[in-house]
């Protein structure tokens, strides 16, 4: 019987498939409610919440100081770019201008959580794939990264260096030794990564084609970061709104125009070696400078809105903040880069099969707490 | 901080977009951006003609916000154009508490269908020709709109 | 709190005369370590729970940011399936440990009951992270966060931190291989039965 003729004698129904919350890979707890029809997705609708812990209505009673440590919560993978977002913002506020050093030391600490959010994207995007090699090898040399935070921040996951106004301590005398030989062992390990998933057959024939985003798709959607990057959209807010010591540093914008799931691949790897040679103009000559211009204690924005954007691994993150004037903020909304991401999942999943779905969420690269906030 | 490149600017976007509704009320105090305060009823209108005119072409949303501000609810647009590179801030509110109804523009810019989704969840705004109005981050039968200023809840919070 | 942080078992502290540190506004029933023996463990037992404390294999279940840190733990500098730990399973009806990483939310604490109500007995909890132990950072001025994990289901270790480190977990998880090993199968109580009897919030 041809696949026609099937079809013609025999009836099909449509049924439900519930991808729960707790799921491997469904990078934290997300619901996915899936129409099916034999093996092809026919609608797929979002069901968030499960982590949903009301980041926007606590800041409304917290000091300007305590709201950078829930940013750090809420995509923990960018925990630094989070921070810094709200530091900007609390500092166009009160019109602060931070030193050079401040400026620099921010932005390499910035690259290197870029580097290790991208690490830790590699080693579970091939686990959801398949192969299990790449999340040892990939966890191998985030531990170094996080050694290198450890000695000069205290913390692993959530640190809180960044304060509004500067930082909060100086960094280590030993940071840039060591911060220089986590960069030349990567050199050497970025080519071992390229030989084990990008050459491969079974790699390529799972993401070539799949997951189809077109540049005006990308733009009426919102979509953002590598996502928005890999249907050529030129997204980057570094080049677009520079800030810390963006404007100082000559780095290439990675753009690809496919818009399949590969192309977002390779948007991310090409990002980790732009990440590199960031780190690699700046380290050497990071200059002399108050580490915080003061502050009061008790920080009051004039009345007013602000808003500032930042370039996280993800995507843009806007901070936006409605002051009247007191010591808590009136009104704070944090514009995460993957709810309007997931906005695309139902578009472009019209056809496919449930294992392409894993796929392209594999290449989309959530973090469930940011987009529930 | 302006600077004189920006200010030029926008005074002509404001020369531009005030021929386009009525009873427009522009503002520039408080913010960097320029704000452009619509009534309810000439929303969809203005909406429409700010992405589809040449010289404006503001095709991409990239903020769409819920607020209270007291007495009036409302949402708040920051709008981008990706080609021309210059940004506007539209403001709508309604002064109905009890059943607050706007206008949904997700046919002009897609992403706000799930923008508004998050808005209707925390403030209890519905939008018209909204292709699926339901709650997203709360349980279906919760009670309430969270982020409103006046909202309590003896139960869950412990308020410090 | 009052407790001197170098002891740690009741037992401990009785020696010297000091009382039970449990606070007045503790949520259901405590349920003595050892579930059932203390201190006399046949032959049977001992060997039942030497190969039980070995070999406990986790379920999948990370929330946030607790997560990493036991995604770390797993990884190759710190391992935890030198101790028995081997893999982790995905399907609940597969595992025999639950280690809650991350904050729960009103929205997620049904499905959380129904997860443990799938394993099979014996079954044991770890809450790690502040979060699940208390509702950490998110306590105050939060309307949707459970404050604490055991309002749900009852835990035997509880790991501090926001996030531990993997060394702490790793403690932590000894911990739980020792209180296994004190278990004795005649007296032990269906942690379930006396835990829904006491106030659930």
């Amino acid at each position: 019987m041809t696949d026609q003729e099937v079809n013609t004698k025999m009836k099909t129904e449509e049924y439900f498939v519930n991808m729960g919350p707790q799921h491997p890979a469904a990078h934290g707890v997300l619901r996915l409610l899936l129409t099916i029809d034999g093996e092809i997705i026919k609608n797929v609708e979002p069901d968030l919440g499960y982590i949903h812990r009301s980041i926007e209505k606590m800041c409304e009673r917290d000091s300007y100081q305590q709201i950078v440590h829930l940013t750090d919560r809420m995509d923990y993978l960018s925990s630094h770019i989070n921070n810094e977002a709200v530091c900007l913002t609390v500092e166009k506020g009160l019109e602060i201008e931070v030193s050079d050093r401040v400026k620099v030391i921010r932005t390499i600490v910035g690259e290197l959580t870029r580097l290790a959010s991208h690490q830790l994207w590699w080693g579970v995007m091939g686990m959801d794939l398949g192969a299990l090699t790449t999340y040892f090898y990939a966890f191998r040399d985030r531990e170094l990264i996080n050694d290198i935070f450890e000695e000069t921040c205290g913390a692993r996951l959530t640190m809180n260096y960044f304060v509004p106004g500067g930082l909060m301590y100086d960094i280590h005398p030993n940071f840039v030794k060591r911060t220089k030989e986590f960069i030349a062992h990567f050199r050497t390990k970025l080519p071992e990564y390229d030989r084990l998933l990008t050459g491969n057959v079974i790699f390529e024939k799972r993401m070539k084609g799949i997951g189809l985003l077109t540049k005006e798709d990308a733009i009426a959607f919102g979509a953002t970061g590598p996502v928005a990057r890999g249907s050529g959209f030129a997204s980057d807010i570094r080049k677009k709104d520079p800030y810390s010591a963006y404007n100082k540093v000559d780095f290439k914008e990675a753009l690809f125009t496919e818009g399949d799931s590969y192309a977002r691949y390779k948007v991310r790897i090409m990002e980790m070696w732009e990440s590199m040679s960031i780190i690699e103009q700046l380290i050497d000559n990071i200059p002399e400078g108050n580490i915080k211009e003061p502050t009061k204690a008790v920080i009051k924005l004039p009345k007013g809105e602000f808003y500032q954007r930042v370039e996280t691994a993800r995507g843009e993150l806007g901070v936006y903040i409605n002051s009247t004037g007191t010591k808590n903020p009136y009104r704070v909304k944090f514009r995460s880069p993957g709810f309007s991401n997931l906005s695309v999942l139902n578009h472009i999943s019209k056809g496919v099969k449930i294992a392409d779905l894993v796929a392209t969420m594999a290449s989309f690269d959530f973090v469930i707490p940011d987009i529930d906030r | 901080m302006i600077n004189q490149e920006n200010k030029m600017k926008n005074e002509d976007l404001q020369n531009i977009i005030n021929g386009l509704a009525e009873n427009l009320e522009f503002s520039e105090e408080g913010s960097e951006f320029l704000n452009v305060i619509v009534p309810k009823e000439s929303l969809y209108n203005l909406c429409s003609q700010l992405k589809s005119k040449s010289d404006l072409d503001f095709d991409y949303a990239y903020c769409i916000t819920g607020m209270d501000w007291g007495k009036e609810l409302g949402v708040i647009y920051h709008l981008e154009s990706t080609t021309l590179k210059h940004k506007i801030v539209v403001k709508v509110m309604t002064d109905d508490r009890e059943n607050p109804t706007l206008d949904s523009v997700w046919d002009i810019w897609r992403t706000a269908e799930f923008h508004e989704l998050e808005v209707y969840d925390f403030f209890g705004v519905k939008f018209n020709n909204h292709p699926g109005l339901r709650r997203l981050f709360l349980t279906p039968d919760w009670d309430g709109w969270p982020l409103r200023k006046d909202y309590v809840d003896e139960a869950n919070m412990i308020v410090k | 709190m009052g407790v001197d942080n170098k002891k740690r078992y009741l037992s401990q502290l009785e020696a010297e005369g000091l009382n039970e540190v449990v606070p007045d506004d503790f949520p259901g029933k405590i349920i003595p370590g050892g579930n059932g023996g203390n201190i006399v463990v046949t032959t049977l037992d001992s060997v039942i729970n030497w190969g039980r404390s070995n070999s406990l294999w986790s379920l999948y279940f990370g929330t946030s940011c607790c997560a990493i840190e036991m995604m770390q733990t797993g990884a190759a500098r710190n391992d935890y399936s030198r101790f028995g730990f081997e893999v982790a399973r995905a399907s609940a009806r597969q595992a025999d440990l639950i280690i809650i990483a991350g904050t729960i939310v009103n929205k997620m604490g049904p499905v959380l009951r129904r997860l443990y109500d799938q394993m099979a007995e014996p079954k044991y909890v770890i809450a790690m992270g502040a979060c699940a132990i208390s509702g950490g950072p998110f306590y105050y001025n939060s309307y949707s966060v459970i404050k604490g994990a055991d309002h749900v289901i009852p835990v035997d270790v509880y790991v501090p931190g926001c996030p531990p480190r993997p060394e702490a977990l790793l403690e932590g998880m000894i911990m739980l291989q020792k209180k296994i090993k004190t278990e004795n199968m005649s007296k032990k109580v269906n942690p379930i039965d006396g835990y829904d009897e006491g106030d659930i919030v």
